[in-house]
């Protein structure tokens, strides 16, 4: 086994550093900075994935770096857990940064120099929060995270929405941070000791490791997205450059999902299950209403946006159940939950970024984001729209691409719950499979909505007819990212095997026997329990579809006829007869009224100009943002009373406090 | 994976292939029976397949290749269940390469597919069904899970010959979780076949159409292979509820094709009563508003969550 794979972390995260300063040497050299810069940040993804590969199985290396305050150096550690998520970050950045090197061109905005610095600093800490072993290193990262990917966001900063869109990832951002560091700040114990050794050594006792699990999962949740602070989300993904959507949803979110699993089963010890019921709630909560809003969106990256909070939800619920697990010791099971954990973030991270990055090409073509002015874009756009649909399947979670393996997983765990000793959660379980499988047949209906809304039907904009498919680095960005889906869907037995290190070091126990059962079938506790091959089942496909071609156009013959679609006998059907975005989204509106603050603009049969208009809004942002806006307004407004803006008076308060303090002090 | 073993497997997957069609005919003829009028002959759905097979395709001039494409995986689709599902034999090599699950995950392969090439010309028909379609499998996906969730949670598995070994080695008696997963399947089922009361597959009106208005673009080849494929699809959902429901009869060890023969006729007799049970209700009740589907198949997926829960209290 390496030993020395951690100052190689280290050496990509430094050059990660020159490549964005770099960026800043020539500003607005686009050619520089597009053709070298990116390219070369890409490839430090690359090798930074390789050496987390390796990482994987090795045991773990420890490392103090004379950073930071005087004595208080960055202790920085690798193991499999951090090797899992720099492996993700390192192969979506591949992909992502090559898609970066076509996609930034100088216009509005950050200048491309600029965007280089903060894009290749916004990997940097990602990687770092992953590396980091002390609460110190750890939220330095974490805030350099924030910060670098709030100036991403705000990079078409001329827009006031998107500087609003802006400020409220970076209020929550916050929010987020300091229940993190309370969090930290639990879990020292009182010894004073920051990091992460200490803190795992550390036996904290009464409600104190509830209060840490709690302040984890509202802080991390924050960064998470999910409910009821998934708020930024849906505002800060359509406003982000799609590079940096792609980035932020599918590894930012994770390092949240990280730093959840950092604390709950590394740093914290004799987990409860009622923290697993809480999650599995919270995330099964948060998947529904993620789904069934991105169902309405017309928006399609707001639409990916709302997908990207169904899926996190979807991890955060298997994270709540290996917790039940691991709390009555099943740990043989809570191996098979965190595995679809882990496998889920994974998948994630390639659908997610490759359906932003297609949607990021999308946008390039055409200039249009709103999914009412796009369609039938397969004809101008083939590469674009058939990587896409890979992207599409496989987040629909339909075999055998890998959305399908996490969930089934996940659905295997679901299943072996009643051999917990509790009945109540027992009866429990059942009502949580319902609703994991309510969002994941939701979200095959979501994305039937965003493939067939974009890239098929008939143009509906005359200028759609110019649209022009993504260049060469774009189409290889793309292609890895398919590739990927393709491959961790049909080979899930390596990919387990691969993840197994991680559970070994979380759960102490692995899923040796799945591995060394059989390569080409999955079946996690045993074969007769349950069992799946998706490369025997896609070749099955793909012998019958072959076959059946073969036999028609041998016996029959393949005879086409091209004529105009058929008009029903009335000849006037324009492409606005389609259905739009909000037409695909309406049953599902009405169905779920009561989940959305609906306002409706119906015409009545007198109008000279009819016009409809629906607006499905988010019932948090009136019920439990509003009034805090509200009351930090009012307060503000109360504070501003006294502020005078008068040196005379000032002084008059500060001689007022003087005194009061005298009497308290005497 | 033996030679016989693959002998039975195909076996089953012709007789479902043959088989197929003529159930469909059996349930027209049962309804135009039941409805007072003349039936059409048992082999019509043959003939119609063969009648468009030979004709020449017509497709739509903004057509993409995935219009073309979907026919046949969708077909493809519908063979590889066919394959899966416990017809005739439990012991069948190819049934350990996907279970239940995987089975739903292909029967929604399926439907995703359809919809994506409904939308792809471009037609307000075509949307509307696509939509519509995607609308009912919402709801009619998780449902079906649930019900076979209940199953495995008797027997302990997800895996569709064990399920099926398990239920048919119990007593026979009417367990309460069964019955409620049976109303429920049979309520999925019919949306899931496009029956009334969710769809009409005798109509071509605007106002009903669901499947129908997703393959108006279709002719020809690929229309014979859509119709095959949903004749597969009727026969696979039959195929499953006789083997959750009522499994007794089908060859449990190992997988010989003399047994499997001898299977057969428990299959035809069960399949018979069933179509007629299918054309009963299609006969005794109303096409539904599209809105009141939800109902319909809330009602459906809420019955299989009971039964799921049912079983936990009752152990089954």
């Amino acid at each position: 086994m390496r030993q020395d794979l951690l100052p190689l972390v280290i050496a990509a995260i430094v050059a990660w550093l020159v490549i964005g300063t770099l960026g800043l040497a020539r500003p607005r050299h686009l050619p520089f900075i597009s053709r070298v810069l990116f390219p070369a940040g890409s490839a430090v993804a690359l090798a930074l994935a390789i050496v987390a590969l390796f990482a994987m199985s090795s045991p773990p290396q420890a490392m103090v770096l004379p950073l930071g305050l005087p004595d208080l150096p960055f202790h920085l550690r690798l193991d499999s857990l951090s090797a899992f998520f720099l492996l993700l970050l390192g192969a979506a950045a591949t992909a992502i940064t090559l898609f970066s090197a076509g996609y930034f061109r100088s216009g509005e905005g950050t200048p491309p120099g600029l965007v280089c610095f903060q894009y290749h600093g916004f990997l940097a800490a990602m990687a770092m929060v992953l590396i980091a072993d002390d609460a110190y290193a750890f939220m330095v990262a974490w805030e350099s995270m924030a910060l670098a990917s709030f100036f991403l966001v705000t990079a078409e900063h001329r827009i006031p929405e998107i500087r609003r869109a802006g400020f409220l990832y970076l209020l929550i951002a916050h929010i987020g941070a300091i229940a993190i560091l309370l969090c930290f700040g639990v879990l020292q114990g009182g010894s004073g000791d920051y990091t992460f050794t200490s803190m795992r050594a550390q036996i904290l006792d009464g409600a104190w490791p509830s209060i840490a699990f709690f302040l984890a999962l509202f802080g991390f949740g924050a960064k998470a997205g999910l409910l009821p602070l998934h708020i930024w989300l849906p505002e800060a993904h359509p406003a982000a450059p799609s590079p940096v959507s792609a980035l932020m949803s599918a590894v930012m979110l994770k390092t949240a999902i990280y730093g959840l699993l950092r604390v709950t089963f590394d740093l914290l010890h004799g987990q409860l299950w009622w923290w697993g019921v809480a999650a599995l709630a919270l995330g099964l909560a948060t998947a529904l209403f993620g789904v069934i809003f991105a169902a309405v969106q017309t928006d399609m990256k707001r639409l990916l946006a709302y997908s990207s909070i169904e899926n996190i939800g979807i991890i955060v619920a298997g994270i709540g159940l290996t917790i039940l697990f691991k709390a009555y010791d099943k740990t043989l099971l809570a191996a098979v939950a965190l595995t679809a954990v882990l496998y889920h973030c994974l998948n994630h991270a390639f659908f997610k970024s490759l359906l932003f990055l297609a949607t990021g090409s999308v946008l390039h073509a055409t200039h249009e984001r709103s999914l009412g002015k796009l369609g039938g874009l397969i004809h101008r756009m083939p590469w674009v729209a058939w990587l896409a649909l890979v992207g599409t399947l496989a987040i629909a979670g339909l075999p055998p691409l890998n959305g399908f393996v996490s969930e089934w997983l996940l659905l295997q765990a679901f299943l072996f719950t009643p051999t917990l000793p509790q009945s109540f959660v027992n009866m429990l379980v059942p009502v949580a499979a319902a609703a994991l499988v309510l969002a994941a047949a939701l979200a095959a209906y979501v994305m039937v909505k965003f493939y067939g809304v974009i890239f098929l039907g008939r143009p509906r904009e005359a200028n759609l007819a110019y649209a022009t498919d993504a260049g060469k680095p774009e189409r290889v960005a793309l292609i890895w990212l398919a590739a990927g889906c393709v491959v961790l869907g049909l080979f899930p037995v390596n990919v387990i095997a691969l993840l197994d290190p991680v559970n070994t070091l979380l759960l102490g126990s692995s899923q040796g026997d799945t591995i060394a059962r059989n390569w080409l079938m999955l079946a996690p506790i045993n074969a007769e329990r349950s069992s799946y091959s998706p490369l025997i089942l896609l070749l099955v496909i793909v012998a019958v579809v072959l076959l059946t071609m073969q036999v028609v156009h041998r016996y029959y013959h393949g005879r086409v006829r091209i004529a105009p679609p058929w008009d029903c006998g009335f000849p006037a059907q324009t492409a606005r007869m389609q259905d739009t975005a909000e037409g695909f989204g309406q049953p599902i509106r009405q169905v779920f009224e009561t989940f959305f603050r609906i306002e409706r603009h119906l015409p009545s049969p007198f109008d000279e100009k009819p016009s409809y208009f629906a607006k499905a809004d988010d019932h948090f942002w009136y019920w439990l943002y509003v009034p805090i806006i509200r009351s930090a307004d009012f307060l503000g407004r109360v504070v501003g009373k006294i502020q005078q803006g008068r040196i005379s008076v000032y002084l008059t308060y500060s001689f007022f406090t003087l005194l009061v303090l005298l009497l308290l002090v005497r | 994976m033996s030679a016989t073993g693959l002998l039975s497997q195909l076996l089953q997957l012709a007789i479902a292939l043959a088989l197929a069609p003529l159930l469909v005919g059996w349930v027209n003829q049962c309804r135009a029976w039941l409805q007072n009028k003349s039936a059409p002959s048992l082999l019509l759905p043959y003939r119609t397949i063969r009648k468009l097979f030979l004709k020449d395709a017509v497709v739509a001039s903004n057509a993409s290749p995935l219009f073309r494409l979907m026919p046949y995986i969708v077909f493809g689709a519908m063979c590889c269940a066919a394959a899966i599902v416990p017809s005739l034999a439990t012991d069948l090599p190819f049934a350990y390469a996907a279970d239940a699950i995987a089975l739903v995950g292909l029967f929604a392969l399926a439907r995703v597919f359809i919809a994506l090439a409904a939308m792809d010309i471009g037609t307000s028909f075509g949307t509307m069904g696509a939509r519509r379609e995607m609308f009912v499998g919402f709801l009619a996906e998780p449902a079906l899970l649930m019900v076979f969730f209940t199953a495995s949670l008797i027997s302990g598995s997800t895996s569709l010959p064990t399920i099926v070994d398990t239920l048919a080695h119990r007593e026979l008696a009417i367990y309460p979780s069964l019955a409620l997963a049976g109303v429920a399947f049979t309520m999925v089922s019919l949306a899931e076949n496009a029956r009334i009361p969710v769809d009409n597959p005798a109509t071509h009106l605007e106002l009903t159409m669901i499947h129908e208005a997703m393959v108006l673009e279709y002719s020809a080849r690929h229309l014979a292979l859509i119709e095959w494929a949903s004749a597969l699809k009727l026969f696979n959902y039959s195929c499953i509820g006789v083997a959750l429901f009522v499994p007794f009869g089908i060859v449990v060890e190992g997988a010989d094709w003399l047994a499997m023969l001898g299977a057969a006729p428990a299959l035809i007799a069960k399949l018979v009563v069933g179509g007629f049970a299918l054309a009963l209700i299609e006969t005794l009740s109303a096409k539904m508003r599209i809105f009141r589907a939800p109902e319909f198949l809330g009602t459906a997926f809420l019955l299989a969550v009971l039964a799921m829960l049912v079983t936990q209290l009752l152990g089954g």
